[in-house]
């Protein structure tokens, strides 16, 4: 479970994000959607506590993000931003070592290479493993990020629009492969999504912001309607069945509305 | 891949041989190795050659010896400041995320020098001569470092999170803190002046080694540590959200890592005066020929290398050429020219 008790974010005098109250329910995939600047992202950077509440208590599986140590933190909670930038020149498998850092401190054993494989098979690394970081195309690499996180082997997977710059081919397969995470490994994953129909197609349960609050939350029968999407992302939204599923049409919305 | 594995380790299970520890393939292994053998048979050698150039008797005689001690001074001195130099840019490139600015570029020994110079000009020559030599130098090494660390953690507290930012303050810092120092010189009493340029002023010919059996130990202390805090280094190399992520407090790791490049900055001014680039070249031809993350191993190769350098070029300046004040000018225009060429060819910071 994972707890936002009156969470508040002040970004100058302007903008405030919360203060927001929510149990997150464990288990499964989880879409955090909203229109840009609707606090998505702090919201999810303060529960993988990269960045700290003015105000506020976050649990992730029990225990204080903000208070436990790091250390401790790191084998319940892993976090992935969208953008990763460092100087050293890694190959995919020792990156996906670093995620074995808070169990191994930088000694692997036999258990954290078996681990580490684990993961980069799971994401179909293995033939890439050797490769250096820039050595590969975009969606390989944010698949690497992910194998690391994976390998961090923790019950809750935090990742900010992991499908950012991805077309829709390595999009649909990033998102089988969580929705797989979460289904063989049980982990539970919080995703910030852009598209709600990634969101309606792969989510258990969907978590709609806008203007730093919680507009709406629920599973996606209950959010991908007509009058909430239209609402929470100000644009009118039309739900037509598709052949898999509900989805959400909003492009020319001009035409498509009479 | 799998060729290069099995070419110098034969697998013993299928799982061993996805584990290169460290390196990218069993290739980039040997190299490593390779290059640390040359360099320690480089040192030795150029160590040795120093020694006994133009030493008459013959070598480990008892009047061999008497010629070739003194030199040891010397080559502790370039050992001493090689190491300090070497470790200090190593690990400071790391925290700060970046491989072109190092503690130099960012005036930490500028700061040394107006610490000094402050001391000077306030406190006058006697002030400096009232307390003891060791006490005195103690003192300013302790404020270069909490000046240092305040300035630098407050400098990189994400303030100015963008490298191009934190380069142009910290060379307006260094210069500017240059500046003051100058201006302060100036206006001292010559005698006072003298005093001063005495302690400040120090080059590779001609350390100021009267403190070198206190300066060994702390950089032995403040090296070690660093060494036992190398697996961090790997981690915080990766910026600040993923070592956070990974369960590093990084606020607290930087400041240690801070620390400990000021205590090694400030013994390697105290002994030979500012090094601009010096720190520069080691870490970045350190970079190119281990291409690892390993800082265990890249940290004695970056040593290594400095070592050769600066003796290499030691020893042609005073045996070869007899110019043995250019040293340091010499350096210096092998690692600005470096920095140069990596900044064009890069054609970003």
């Amino acid at each position: 479970m994972i707890r936002l008790h009156d969470v508040v974010k002040r970004y100058g005098n302007q903008v405030e994000i919360g203060p927001i109250s929510i149990d997150i329910p464990a288990g499964g995939v989880i879409g955090l959607v909203g229109p840009n600047g609707a606090g998505k992202s702090t919201v999810l950077t303060m529960i993988g506590r990269l960045l700290t509440p003015d105000a506020g208590r976050i649990e992730v599986g029990g225990s204080d993000v903000h208070a436990t140590p790091s250390k401790q933190i790191a084998q319940t909670v892993s976090i992935l931003r969208q953008e990763n930038h460092f100087v050293t020149r890694l190959t995919v498998r020792q990156l996906v070592g670093f995620g074995r850092y808070p169990y191994s401190g930088g000694r692997l054993t036999q258990h954290d290479e078996d681990k580490i494989s684990e993961a980069i098979d799971f994401l179909d690394l293995t033939a890439l493993e050797q490769r250096f970081l820039d050595q590969l195309s975009g969606g390989q690499r944010q698949r690497a990020y992910v194998a690391m996180v994976l390998a961090q082997d923790t019950e809750y997977l935090l990742l900010d629009e992991p499908l950012n710059n991805l077309d829709a081919q390595h999009s649909v397969q990033m998102m089988e492969q969580l929705r797989r995470a979460a289904d063989e490994l049980g982990r539970t994953i919080v995703i910030v999504l852009h598209d709600i129909n990634f969101a309606a197609a792969y989510s258990d349960y969907i978590i709609a912001m806008e203007d730093g609050r919680i507009a709406v939350h629920g599973t996606p029968d209950e959010i991908i309607r007509d009058d909430v999407l239209t609402r929470v992302f100000r644009t009118p939204v039309t739900v037509v069945d598709g052949p898999t599923g509900r989805f959400a049409a909003y492009h020319r919305a001009g035409s498509t509305t009479p | 891949m799998s060729a290069d594995t099995t070419a110098t380790a034969p697998p013993i299970r299928a799982e061993r041989t996805r584990d290169l520890g460290p390196y990218a393939s069993g290739s980039h292994r040997t190299r490593y190795r390779l290059v640390l053998a040359a360099l320690i048979v480089a040192s030795l050698g150029l160590t040795g050659l120093l020694l006994s150039w133009n030493n008459p008797f013959e070598i480990f005689s008892e009047r061999w010896w008497r010629i070739s001690t003194m030199r040891v001074t010397s080559i502790v001195v370039i050992a001493t400041v090689t190491f300090c130099q070497s470790l200090a840019t190593v690990a400071f490139q790391t925290v700060t995320n970046n491989r072109i600015i190092t503690p130099s570029i960012m005036g930490f020994e500028s700061l040394y020098i107006l610490i000094q110079t402050t001391i000077v000009f306030f406190f006058g020559a006697s002030g400096m001569v009232s307390l003891p030599p060791l006490a005195r130098f103690l003192l300013q090494t302790a404020m270069m470092v909490l000046f240092a660390v305040l300035l630098y953690a407050w400098l990189l507290s994400g303030r100015f999170g963008n490298l191009h930012v934190m380069l142009l303050v910290g060379i307006i810092l260094g210069s500017g803190m240059g500046a003051v120092s100058t201006l302060m010189q100036q206006m001292l009493d010559p005698n006072e002046f003298d005093v001063l340029v005495a302690r400040l002023f120090g080059n590779v010919g001609n350390a100021d080694t009267d403190f070198l059996w206190i300066v060994i130990p702390v950089c032995a202390a403040t090296g070690g540590t660093i060494w036992i805090l190398a697996r961090r280094l790997d981690v915080l190399a990766l910026g600040s959200d993923i070592s956070t992520n990974l369960g590093m407090a990084h606020k607290r790791q930087v400041m240690v890592m801070l620390t400990l490049i000021a205590i090694l900055m400030a013994m390697s001014t105290s002994l030979v005066g500012p090094m601009t680039f010096l720190g520069f070249l080691m870490a970045t031809l350190a970079y190119s020929v281990t291409d690892t993350y390993d800082h265990r191993r890249i940290l004695p190769v970056a040593w290594l290398l400095g070592y050769v350098i600066l003796i290499s070029a030691y020893f042609l300046l005073r045996h070869v050429f007899t110019l043995v004040d250019a040293v340091t000018i010499i350096v210096e225009l092998i690692g600005g020219l470096v920095f140069l060429i990596v900044i064009f060819r890069k054609g970003r910071l």
